[in-house]
């Protein structure tokens, strides 16, 4: 058995942010990932970050106030307003920081930070590297860490979380991928941040590790997950792909384009247009393509980038072009980009407070993984950068303050003992099984459901034969087989593995869609049109249940702060 | 329905721990990549195998691998664009196994961490953010866009000779660091590459630019290094 103080489980931008703040606070933390922590998805993040930094010459009266209204109309309101209003008054010092650790910004002429206009914002408050600003934090925040003394535990796959008799978190139960072999850590504290859950989808824009796995241990823990009906559909997926062209890309001027040649945005959000926020620019797509206006009557749109020349494109938006050149065929400098709206952020998730507490002492969550709330129904893009090193740092402290007034240390080892042992019988039964259920084709079927029956536009039939559906494939779950048992690096077992906890979060995605019977950001209903204030201004809890369909509560939002209106743009 | 025949790099530690190859028969539509192509084959036709991957985006650098004789990111590899077949798939060379097409990448991120891959700033930091022009900026934009997937490492005969030689990759980032306006290290991180390790081991040969699957040039930052480690030396000012 291993131990350490605090175990963070993840190594993207929230999960190294919380480790850091830790370990500058004196807790031996360790950060374990399935993959090098510079490979996380935070790295694929694109277009920037949000912070009312004031540099761009149209935002000078720009403060943390109107982000947080920005991002509180952007919510549809049912984002927390004392939480939108900490991360915003956050942004500033953790900007200033993270270029202070070395951040490779773009930059305007006098040398502060660039920024550039993004969707459902009042002013242009996207700070940005290039198109990889992800990329460009992901890694400094790695440096970071190196540069502090994390110790990383890479390519270790976590299966549990451990809670002890007093009903703490005490540790986690890890697959060690390079060596082989399952190992117990001992600890005071887990953070959990594992990403968003994006591959219970079929059409993701996100990596192929985003799995909602890292949500599932904690709901499994007995922690409910929160508003996870809400899920994010970015308007400009790469038609074949799925892969992330950035909101950056219209922030720069970029056209949508329908099959007659329009920009239909004017229709849908006159004063907007191209940057009405994703939810409203997702429906407008998918409204033209499903009334025959898509390129050729086809399932995809075109984003235009041809109008802002080469010397705009090669210098704002290099990475959008590469990947349309590699992953499409397409040069956007000669060619419009084929688009189609594609699964891109999970909305909902672990239910924490602003400090990364959860329902179980000892355990907190950062990150996609987790739901303050501040995005509420609707994300603002750049808001998903900025939530994963607000909210890192504050569990990182919290974690810290929780260590440090625990009476009593080392507790739970006999509990971790346990679970590595239930984990090895779990592996002996998947394993003694010499055929059963194809987990691949429970995947497939899974993610296919998820595209088909709780997309964009959602409605009370089409989702129940989905949630049918998924209770039965949640069934089949309970036979499917491993069909290698080798130790090192088995794929298999970790995809099977996590097959388990996808199919469990699709399920609170599935079941509190069917439950909330009103349109609200990006959960819109063709047979409840509207926004429903006086019975859905609250958020959905899912408690796990033995039998899959998930125990729904609810949890009043935090409001005071901007009464709710109607949202135009 | 068109057919891509991969051929695979197998290695199982735990079997009897040989080399082969093995080929597989993958069906596709339109379009397929070659990392697509091995998540079909583990999935429908050999659970058995093993390889890395993440964002599928060309951005994680995870699925580097050696793909018909040349380095190559198993996501962005359209098997249309390929001319040979079978296709053949083997792990990144000179590089120790783990399994099938996962290599031992401990060397490697040691050797990155080793070059104190971050900022050191001694002075007080200004209340904002610190000022760079758009032109000290640009001196970066190469460096930054590495994704340490290993192929330049991978390709480097001087590593294959000197198992000490920190690489390609580690200096690369030595330079991002050593370039940068903002970074205050002096002493502190060119004693990591002026040495027996460091930058002299650099021949120039140029295989990892041909590596590089982002087309950034990690020798021209080595050579930018050997010129201020030389100058510093002869003349006792850096930078």
């Amino acid at each position: 058995m291993i131990y350490h103080e605090l175990i963070v489980v993840g190594g993207g931008l929230a999960g190294l942010r919380a480790a850091i703040e830790a370990k500058r606070a004196g807790v031996d933390v360790a950060v374990l990932s399935q993959v090098y922590p510079a490979r996380s998805h935070s790295g694929a993040a694109q277009g920037g970050i949000n912070s009312a930094l004031a540099n761009h010459p149209d935002s000078a009266d720009d403060t943390p106030e109107k982000h947080t209204f920005d991002t509180v109309k952007g919510s549809d309101y049912l984002a927390d307003q004392d939480a939108v209003k900490q991360m915003c008054e956050d942004a500033i010092p953790i900007l200033y920081q993270m270029e202070h650790w070395g951040c490779p910004f773009s930059r305007f002429d006098d040398g502060r930070i660039a920024q550039r206009p993004f969707g459902g914002a009042g002013y242009p408050r996207t700070c940005y590297g290039a198109d990889k600003t992800g990329h460009y934090l992901l890694h400094t925040c790695t440096n970071e860490a190196i540069k502090a003394g994390v110790p990383f535990y890479t390519e270790w796959f976590v299966t549990d979380i451990v809670s002890d008799a007093d009903g703490r978190a005490c540790g986690v139960i890890a697959y060690d991928m390079t060596a082989g072999g399952f190992e117990g850590f001992q600890a005071e504290a887990v953070v959990i941040a594992t990403g968003g859950a994006g591959r219970t989808y079929s059409n993701s824009t996100n990596a192929i590790i985003s799995t909602g796995f890292g949500a599932s241990l904690a709901y499994r823990a007995g922690v409910p997950l929160k508003d996870m009906e809400f899920i994010q559909f970015h308007p400009t997926g790469l038609l074949t792909t799925n892969i992330l062209m950035t909101e950056g890309a219209r922030g720069e001027g970029g056209y949508l384009i329908n099959g007659e040649g329009e920009r239909f945005m004017a229709k849908y959000a006159p004063k907007a247009m191209e940057l009405a926020p994703r939810d409203i620019a997702s429906r407008s797509i998918w409204t033209e393509i499903l009334e025959g206006r898509g390129i050729g009557g086809k399932q995809f749109v075109h984003l235009d980038l041809r109008h802002l020349g080469r010397e705009k494109i090669m210098e704002r938006l290099p990475g959008i072009r590469d990947l349309s050149i590699h992953f499409e065929g397409v040069d956007p400098i000669d060619e419009p980009i084929p688009i189609v709206p594609s699964q891109h952020y999970t909305m909902g998730g672990i239910d924490t407070d602003m400090d990364g507490r959860t329902e179980l002492p000892g355990l907190f969550a950062a990150g996609e993984c987790a739901c303050v709330s501040v995005h509420g129904a609707n994300r603002l893009g750049g808001n998903s950068l900025l939530e994963t090193l607000v909210f890192g740092r504050r569990s990182g402290a919290a974690a810290f303050e929780y260590v440090s007034g625990l009476a009593q240390r080392g507790r739970g080892a006999a509990e971790v003992e346990k679970a590595l042992q239930r984990m090895d019988e779990n592996l002996a039964a998947l394993t003694s099984r010499s055929d059963g259920e194809d987990p691949y084709a429970i995947r497939a079927e899974m993610t296919e459901t998820m595209k088909e029956n709780f997309g964009i536009y959602r409605e009370e039939q089409i989702m129940q034969a989905g949630l049918d559906k998924l209770l039965a494939l949640n069934d089949r779950v309970h036979d499917i087989y491993l069909r290698h048992t080798g130790r090192v690096f088995n794929l298999d077992m970790i995809r099977t593995y996590e097959l388990q906890g996808m199919v469990e979060v699709a399920l609170t995605t599935a079941a509190g869609a069917l439950n909330r019977t009103e349109s609200r950001g990006s959960h819109s209903r063709t047979d409840y049109l509207a926004r429903d204030d006086e019975n859905w201004l609250a958020h959905t809890l899912a408690y796990r249940e033995p039998y899959g369909r998930p125990r729904l509560d609810r949890k009043p939002v935090a409001l005071g702060l901007y009464e709710p209106q109607e949202r135009k743009y | 329905m068109p057919e891509a025949t991969f051929r695979i790099h197998r290695y199982d530690p735990e079997r009897d721990g040989d080399r082969r190859w093995q080929e597989f028969t993958v069906p596709y539509e339109s379009s397929l990549t070659v990392l697509e192509g091995l998540f079909y084959i583990q999935e429908s036709l050999d659970g058995s195998l093993s390889f890395r991957y993440c964002c599928r985006a060309a951005v994680c650098g995870s699925c580097a691998m050696y793909i018909n004789g040349r380095y190559r990111l198993a996501c962005q590899t359209n098997v249309k664009n390929l001319e040979d077949a079978p296709i053949a798939v083997e792990p990144l060379p000179h590089m120790p196994l783990i399994k099938d097409l996962v290599c031992d990448m401990t060397d490697f991120f040691a050797k990155y961490e080793y070059v104190k891959p971050y900022i050191m700033h001694d002075s007080k930091y200004p209340e904002k953010e610190t000022l760079q022009s758009p032109e000290d900026r640009h001196k970066l934009d190469n460096p930054v866009d590495c994704i340490l997937c290993g192929s330049c490492y991978s390709s480097c005969p001087s590593v294959w000779g000197e198992d000490n030689y920190l690489g390609p990759a580690a200096l690369l980032w030595a330079y991002r660091f050593e370039a940068d306006t903002r970074d205050e290290a002096r002493k502190t991180r060119v004693s990591s590459f002026d040495n027996e390790r460091g930058v002299y081991r650099c021949h120039t040969i140029t295989n990892c630019v041909e590596a590089c699957p982002k087309e950034l040039n990690p020798t021209e930052a080595v050579q930018w290094l050997k010129g201020a480690a030389v100058r510093r030396r002869i003349f006792g000012r850096w930078k």
